[in-house]
This record gives C-alpha cells, sequence and structure tokens, in this order.
C-alpha cells in the first residue's frame, strides 16, 4: 500500500453571493421558467478575483498547516486560467510564497484536470511534497441554466509520504468522446448538450464503470464508502449513481449547490475537502472527476486526521459569504456587461515587463526589505533607506503574512475603479512597514483608524487594450 | 553666510486672466491676458525682461514641455526661459525662479508666468496620468481628493473629533471662501452657498463632499520682479518686496513609515517654521495680515491653519467655527475666494495667490479691501499629504 496521501488541504470560496432569486427575477421578463432555479446562492468572484488569486489564497491557506517536508511542486488545475501562454503555476506559487527551485504545471482542458493532476501528485515517486491547486471562474450566458449552477472558488491540497491525514488507496481513469459541453478556443461560454441524456448516457454509465474498476483493484466494497464526492449540477444524479454502485445513501457528500454552486475543475476537490472535515480514522473516500472520460480516487482517512485542523475548510469559507441582490453587480464583475465608467477609465495601464522583472519579488511575493544600518522594515524596497537613507541592500521581509492595520483611510468615488467606492489608505504593519493600499472588502460602518488588516493577493489593474492584467496585493479587514 | 530672499526682491508688476472654464481661449490667450496686465502695471517695455520663467504643471492636456510654448505665446524669443513644474506650487516656483536670479544680481529684471488649461480634459477634476512604471505597479489608483480625504480620518482619530463636528467645520470653511468668492470678478465661482447645501453635497471622498473640494480652473498668473533700486528708479513708492519664499518636499517618510499620524502635513510645518525665520516673524497669530492657503480641499484648509501655527494643534476647528478666518475675522484667508472659489489653474495657482496679496498690500482689492495689511502669506501643497511638497511666500511693503 502506498505511504502516500493528503497531508493538508484548504478551500477559497468568493465571500460574493448571488440570490438566486436575483437572477430569475431579473430575467422574469423572458424567461419566467428561471423561477424554479431561483433558489439559494451561487459565489461570484469580484472584479478583481480570479482563478489564480483564488488559488493563491487557498494555496496560502494550506501551507499555514505546519510541515518539515518541503513543497517541490506546484499544480494548477482550471479551464478558466486567465493566461493561455504564461504559467499560472508559476505565478500562483511566487505569490503563495513558495521557493523558486520548484516544478509546476498547468493542467487544464477538462472539468476533471483537477482530479487527474492530483492523481500524477500522488502516483509522483518525488521526495518533496506537491501543492495541487485547483480553480474556476466560469463564465454563464445570462438567463442560461449555467448562470444559476455555477459557483466560483480555488481548493488546494498538498500531497506527501509519511504523516498523511488521508491515504491514497488507488486511481481508475478512462476517456471518452462523451460530449456534455464544451467550450472552444477564446470563446468564453459553455455550450451544453441535454442533460437527460447526461445523466443517463455518461453519470449512470461511463463513471459507475470506471468506479467500478476501482473498487475492484483496491479490494474495497462499495458499501465501505464513507463520502462519495461525485460533482454534478444535475439535480439527484449522485444519490442514482451510488444506489446503482451499491454506496450508501448516507455517503453522498452535499454538492455545495445551495450556497455556493459548481466551482467546476475545483468541485471534485472541494467536496473532498468537506469530507475531509467530516472524516474519522479508517473511513474510505471516493472522488469522481469528470470530463471527456472519468477519474476516480480513493482515500482512506488516518488517526491524524483527527487532530487537523485546515488552514482554511471548506465549511468556514462556505460561512464567511455576504448576500448580495445586485444582479446588474455580477453581470458587470464578470464582464458580461460594460458600464460606463467616464473618461477617467480610458487611463492606460500598459505594464513595463521590464518594470516588473526588476520589482517582480515585490509585487508578486510582496517581499519589503530590512535596512542593515537602522533595521526599518519598509515597502517599497528603493535605492536608499526610507529612514536613515543608507544605501546598503536590504535583507528580505515578506509582508503577505504580516499584522497591519488601518492608518488613514478614505472611499474614493471619483477614481476610475470597477467596484466603487475605491477605500484606500495608508496601511501600517506591526513590524514597521507602512505602505498606501486598495483596501476591499471593506464594511464602512467598522471601518475605522487601527482596524486589524490582513493582505490578499488580487488583480490591480485590466489592460483591456493589450487583454493583460496585472496583479498586487490588497489589505482588507482580518478575520 | 546666506542672508536669505527678504527685501532683495520687489514686484513691480503682477497681472491674472479671469479664472473659469474659458472655453473661449487656450493657454496662450490667458498667458497674454495676465502678461499685459502685469505689463501695464509694471509700465516697462517688455524688452527690458532678462529672463523668464514658466510654469505648467499638466503638459499633457496643456501646451506640451519646455517654455517654448511660453516664448511663442508671448512672443519673448531670444532670453532664458525656463519651465517649471512642482506640482500644485508650480506658480510660486515660477517666482522662486525669478527671484532668485534678481537676488543673484544676474538679471535685473525677470518674469515669473503660471498658466493652465484644465477645461479641455473633457471631464471635471484633475486628468489622470501614470506615476511612473514602478508606482503604477504599486499605488492605488488615487485621486487628489481620495489622497486629502484621508487627512479627516488621521484627524478625528488623533484629536477625537466626531465625524459630524469635523464635517461641521469644513463646511464652515467652504462657506467663508463662497462668501469671499462672491466678491471677486475674477474668481471662477461667484456665489454664496448656505451650509446646508455644503453638508449634504454628494459624496467625492469620504467625507469630502462636492463643496468640500475645489473645481479645476483655466487662468494663468504673472509676476514681473526687479531690486527695490531698479524698483525706485522705475519711479514706484510704494513697493512690495518678498519677504520669503521657502519649499520643503517629501522623501518618503510619511508613507513609508510610522512616523506620520495623519492629522497634519509634516512639510507645510517646515516650510512656515523656514520662512517664518527668513520674514523675521515671531508670532505669525499676529503678525500676518491675510492669507491665501491652498484650500484643494476644505480638510486641507483646516489642518493647515495648524501646520502654518496660526491655530494650535488640535485647535483649528474651534478658529474655524468662531469666524477667526472670515474676511472679518482676526486672521483674513482665502479673500478672494481661495482655490476652492477663485479657482485652480495648477501652474497658475501660487501666482494667483502672490496676486491677491500684492493687490491687499498696494490698496488695489476693491471691495475685497481689507484695512492697512502689512504681510500676506501664500501657501501651496502640491502632491498628496503623504507625499507632498509644501511651498510657502510671505509677501510684504518694503
Amino acid at each position: 500500500m502506498s505511504d502516500r496521501g493528503i497531508t493538508s488541504y484548504a478551500a477559497y470560496i468568493p465571500r460574493l453571493r448571488m440570490a438566486r432569486a436575483s437572477i430569475a427575477a431579473a430575467h422574469a421578463w423572458a424567461m419566467p421558467g428561471l423561477k424554479a432555479a431561483g433558489k439559494g446562492e451561487r459565489a461570484f468572484c469580484s472584479w478583481d478575483e480570479d482563478a489564480i488569486t483564488m488559488s493563491v489564497d487557498a494555496v496560502r491557506a494550506c501551507l499555514r498547516t505546519a510541515r518539515a517536508n518541503p513543497v517541490t511542486a506546484l499544480s494548477f488545475a482550471s479551464t478558466t486560467a486567465p493566461f493561455a501562454d504564461l504559467q499560472n503555476a508559476s505565478l500562483i506559487a511566487a505569490a503563495s510564497g513558495l521557493s523558486h527551485d520548484i516544478g509546476s504545471l498547468d493542467a487544464g482542458g477538462s472539468l476533471r484536470c483537477a482530479t487527474s493532476a492530483l492523481i500524477r501528485a500522488l502516483e509522483s515517486s518525488a521526495s518533496g511534497d506537491t501543492v495541487v491547486v485547483a480553480a474556476d471562474k466560469r463564465h454563464a450566458r445570462p438567463a442560461s441554466a449555467q448562470e444559476m449552477q455555477y459557483g466560483a472558488g480555488a481548493v488546494a491540497v498538498r500531497t506527501g509520504a509519511g504523516e498523511v491525514i488521508a491515504r491514497y488507496l488507488g486511481s481508475a481513469s478512462a476517456i471518452s468522446q462523451f460530449v456534455d459541453h464544451f467550450r472552444s478556443e477564446g470563446q468564453k461560454y459553455d455550450y451544453a448538450w441535454e442533460e437527460r441524456w447526461v445523466r443517463d448516457e455518461a453519470y449512470l454509465k461511463i463513471v459507475p464503470g470506471v468506479v467500478a474498476r476501482l473498487l475492484q483493484t483496491s479490494g474495497i466494497n462499495a458499501a465501505d464508502i464513507s463520502y462519495f464526492c461525485l460533482p454534478s449540477t444535475i439535480s439527484g444524479v449522485a444519490p442514482a449513481v451510488a444506489r446503482k454502485l451499491g454506496i450508501r445513501a448516507d455517503a453522498v457528500v452535499d454538492n455545495l449547490a445551495a450556497r455556493c454552486g459548481d466551482t467546476g475543475a475545483a468541485h471534485p476537490l472541494m467536496m473532498l475537502g468537506l469530507a475531509l472535515e467530516a472524516a474519522k480514522p479508517g473511513e474510505r473516500i471516493l472522488v469522481v472527476g469528470f470530463g471527456a472520460g472519468c477519474d476516480a480516487l480513493l482515500f482512506e482517512a488516518t488517526t491524524a486526521i483527527t487532530s487537523h485542523q485546515s488552514g482554511m475548510s471548506v465549511s468556514r469559507t462556505l460561512a464567511r459569504g455576504l448576500t448580495d441582490t445586485s444582479y446588474t453587480r455580477m453581470l458587470s464583475f464578470s464582464g458580461e456587461i460594460e458600464l460606463d465608467w467616464g473618461m477617467r477609465a480610458e487611463l492606460d495601464t500598459k505594464t513595463s515587463m521590464t518594470q516588473f522583472y526588476r520589482a517582480s519579488d515585490q509585487i508578486i511575493s510582496f517581499i519589503g526589505g530590512k535596512c542593515g544600518a537602522c533595521d526599518t522594515v519598509q515597502f517599497p524596497r528603493m535605492a536608499a533607506c526610507v529612514r536613515c537613507g543608507s544605501v546598503a541592500p536590504l535583507a528580505p521581509v515578506p509582508l503577505a503574512d504580516e499584522s497591519a492595520r488601518v492608518a488613514t483611510f478614505t472611499a474614493d468615488w471619483l477614481a476610475y475603479y470597477p467596484a466603487p467606492p475605491l477605500h484606500m489608505g495608508l496601511v501600517q504593519f506591526d513590524n514597521g512597514a507602512r505602505t498606501l493600499m486598495e483596501m476591499v472588502e471593506v464594511v464602512p460602518e467598522t471601518f475605522e483608524v487601527g482596524l486589524q488588516l490582513r493582505m490578499v493577493f488580487r488583480i490591480k489593474d485590466r489592460d483591456s487594450l493589450r487583454h493583460h492584467h496585472r496583479y498586487f496585493w490588497k489589505a482588507t479587514p482580518a478575520g | 553666510m546666506a542672508t536669505g530672499i527678504k527685501d532683495k526682491v520687489a514686484i513691480i508688476g503682477m497681472g491674472c486672466s479671469k479664472f473659469g472654464e474659458r472655453w473661449d481661449c487656450g493657454t496662450e490667450h490667458l498667458l497674454n491676458e495676465a502678461f499685459q496686465e502685469a505689463l501695464a502695471d509694471a509700465g516697462i517695455e517688455k524688452s527690458r525682461i532678462e529672463a523668464g520663467w514658466y510654469g505648467s504643471a499638466v503638459d499633457r492636456v496643456n501646451v506640451g514641455t519646455s517654455a517654448i510654448p511660453a516664448t511663442t505665446a508671448l512672443r519673448m524669443g531670444g532670453i532664458p526661459f525656463t519651465r517649471v513644474e512642482n506640482m500644485c506650487a508650480t506658480g510660486t516656483e515660477a517666482l522662486r525662479g525669478a527671484a532668485y536670479a534678481v537676488a543673484a544680481g544676474v538679471v535685473d529684471i525677470a518674469l515669473a508666468i503660471g498658466a493652465e488649461k484644465l477645461k479641455d480634459t473633457g471631464y471635471g477634476g484633475l486628468p489622470t496620468g501614470t506615476r511612473g512604471t514602478l508606482n503604477d505597479l504599486i499605488l492605488p489608483v488615487s485621486t487628489a481628493p481620495g489622497g486629502f480625504a484621508q487627512l479627516a480620518a488621521g484627524y478625528r482619530a488623533r484629536y477625537g473629533v466626531s465625524r459630524e463636528d469635523l464635517k461641521m467645520a469644513m463646511a464652515r470653511v467652504s462657506w467663508k471662501s463662497h462668501q469671499n468668492g462672491a466678491r471677486n470678478p475674477k474668481a471662477h465661482l461667484q456665489k454664496e452657498v448656505d451650509l446646508d447645501t455644503i453638508l449634504n453635497a454628494p459624496l467625492i471622498a469620504d467625507p469630502l463632499g462636492v463643496y468640500d473640494c475645489c473645481g479645476v480652473s483655466d487662468g494663468a498668473a504673472c509676476a514681473i520682479v526687479t531690486t527695490p533700486e531698479i524698483a525706485r528708479s522705475l519711479g514706484k513708492h510704494d513697493i512690495v518686496t518678498i519677504k520669503a519664499l521657502q519649499l520643503s518636499l517629501s522623501a518618503g517618510l510619511e508613507i513609508g513609515t510610522a512616523d506620520w499620524d495623519g492629522s497634519y502635513v509634516a512639510n507645510t510645518r517646515i516650510a512656515a517654521a523656514k520662512a517664518y525665520a527668513e520674514a523675521g516673524v515671531r508670532n505669525p497669530r499676529k503678525e500676518i495680515s491675510m492669507m491665501e492657503v491652498h484650500d484643494c480641499f476644505s480638510i486641507t484648509e483646516l489642518v493647515t491653519m495648524e501646520d502654518l501655527g496660526i491655530s494650535p494643534d488640535g485647535g483649528a476647528v474651534k478658529d474655524i467655527m468662531d469666524g477667526f478666518f472670515d474676511a472679518d475675522g482676526g486672521l483674513p484667508c482665502q479673500i478672494d475666494g481661495g482655490l476652492k472659489c477663485f479657482g485652480h489653474p495648477i501652474g497658475a495657482t501660487g501666482l494667483r495667490m502672490a496676486y491677491e496679496n500684492y493687490l491687499q498690500l498696494l490698496g488695489r482689492a476693491g471691495k475685497r479691501q481689507l484695512k492697512d495689511p502689512v504681510l500676506g502669506l501664500s501657501h501651496n501643497l502640491g502632491g498628496v499629504p503623504y507625499n507632498c511638497l509644501a511651498a510657502i511666500a510671505i509677501l510684504g511693503r518694503l
């Protein structure tokens, strides 16, 4: 039996949650039938969140669980990777504070890219740990079924050998030419076939075949599965597949449809995260990824799971939601509609790549500096110390996890900002560094000088002229 | 041993265009409007001017870089002419360049002129632009009101002033400037506004409402300077001289260290201390007769009263509410309407302030004339409070 498995995990679901009733109400004039789907809420990204930023949040939380073995590889799985040619995994690893001397890989192409990447990590013989992070922020045409069903989120899973919380028992995979949906290069929206056909011919035939093969090679009975993680937006599919396989009805893990929606490539791992939260030593977890074929993975919880604390469990990130009823906000944040932002929005946000590379550890990894002469911690790192003027090189000081507070602030309604008003002000780190920052997810009534902040990695500017966007750190109320 | 600028330079002519939305003209017209008035005031031929300093801050909507646009507009080729830019202190910087040249004895007569044509952008407020390749990667997209509004957060936190009390004092600042601007035919805004309107205006950058912010304007202002001796030889009897010209710039402490609490502007304090020393002012609250300060926002004027040492720290709210800075108060401030109502064409502003003090000192301020002013102070703030520069000029009679 493998000594490899999952050593820690963490999730990120955007705080913004759209009430589905608001989506249905907006479309009632044309699609009154959507009212039936208008229950619960779905997660959606703020204008400055994408699969990269969500992944960084999940990986940082995942790495909060201490482990001596180093991470030597990071794989990023997504069908909505922000960059087609500019490795997303490299950026995620750097922003998450991982060493630069690691392997990295982008996986994509189907909703099972995350389970496939996870299998590769678990089958690896490398001595170092691998972090697999999956995230999706899928577009859906207004008034489509997908607009109701899709959510957004990321999950990071760290794999390694030795002290694991869930031991890897094995996996099985298959390929298939079954096209339940597709999205071609350069296209924004999925094109989906009839759900009833997908249910009957794919979920009830292809999935059970692969799962049965895995159970057989692992020597495990279906009835001994305690957690069955099968992501699908089609109602009733998971219980039907469980019934067909002989998996207990109470083993079917919640697909989070009511409070989050389908997080795409991340969803198998999101449900795995839910299972890990509940699992007791010895319990078996079955995870299925489906898309142009099928992956099935089997885990067994170890005694280490009892004391394990996730850096951000699925339940905790799920509970951090802020319900929104402004449907046009969701449309605007996802780029489905373009508001008239006025002439200030015409500002060119071209990035100087030479400058970016010189400062990339400051911009992406938020590394400040400490003066060798006077010990002042500062950001950015300029040619001379902000306090004593020494030109000696500054020692690197990471700021992303440093505690900080509001020193000054305002809510600017004049500046061009896709989520007005722009909250910004001076952020005072406890270690002495100070810098002017954008502040997000602010609750205006509780915003005051002295409020505790934490740092989040977000999109800073979108360059619509060159189809590029740049990232930087922002401050958000702690907790 | 340097002895400072005091009484080494006389202003023999000043001019100021009508400020406002000058849809009718471009920068070259504004420059000539101010220049012709100054030339007539000085009573000299244009050919007597030996060097010029031209202030222009936002070249991308103005006339471009270099001083060639100014020499072309004024048809003043063949003499040294320099473009200066130091944000909102640009006009004062032009004056400093011309005054230093005269004080150095390098030229007899020099020109300082500043202009800005801001209403050609298509929208209100200052135009947006890049802040350099590194800053663009780090700094939030901010506006001037967004920068200065943070003074309110810092001030409230330090002095425990309620949001409502501070908002009222800020409104009182703008109310007073509208009262003054209504008596100035060259002002951009010549209308009185009541306190309720000011208090209930839409927010621009919390807690600044529309009436807490100056607008931007088109305009130009200009000064012709020489030595007091030459001024006398030109037949001038009532001579206004420069008593102090000071400038202080940030080097990163406010934005980059915990030293600054956001409740004041450090550079104003530094420049003021040096200016008072240069002019020989010991008690500014008593000795300064009038002030034109950089009221880009009401909260800026409020903290400036403390930064200039006029009000004690934490005492500006009381002085403002007591009417100490009103036209009939203990130390009239923004007699011409200030940036708030006279307007704020950036490159011209410092010279516009000097223009009002000059008129007042010579008893030529018409309906706004104060009784026997002795010293007039003008103050500019460029940038945002945590990364700024402050300029101070003090004028008086010789």
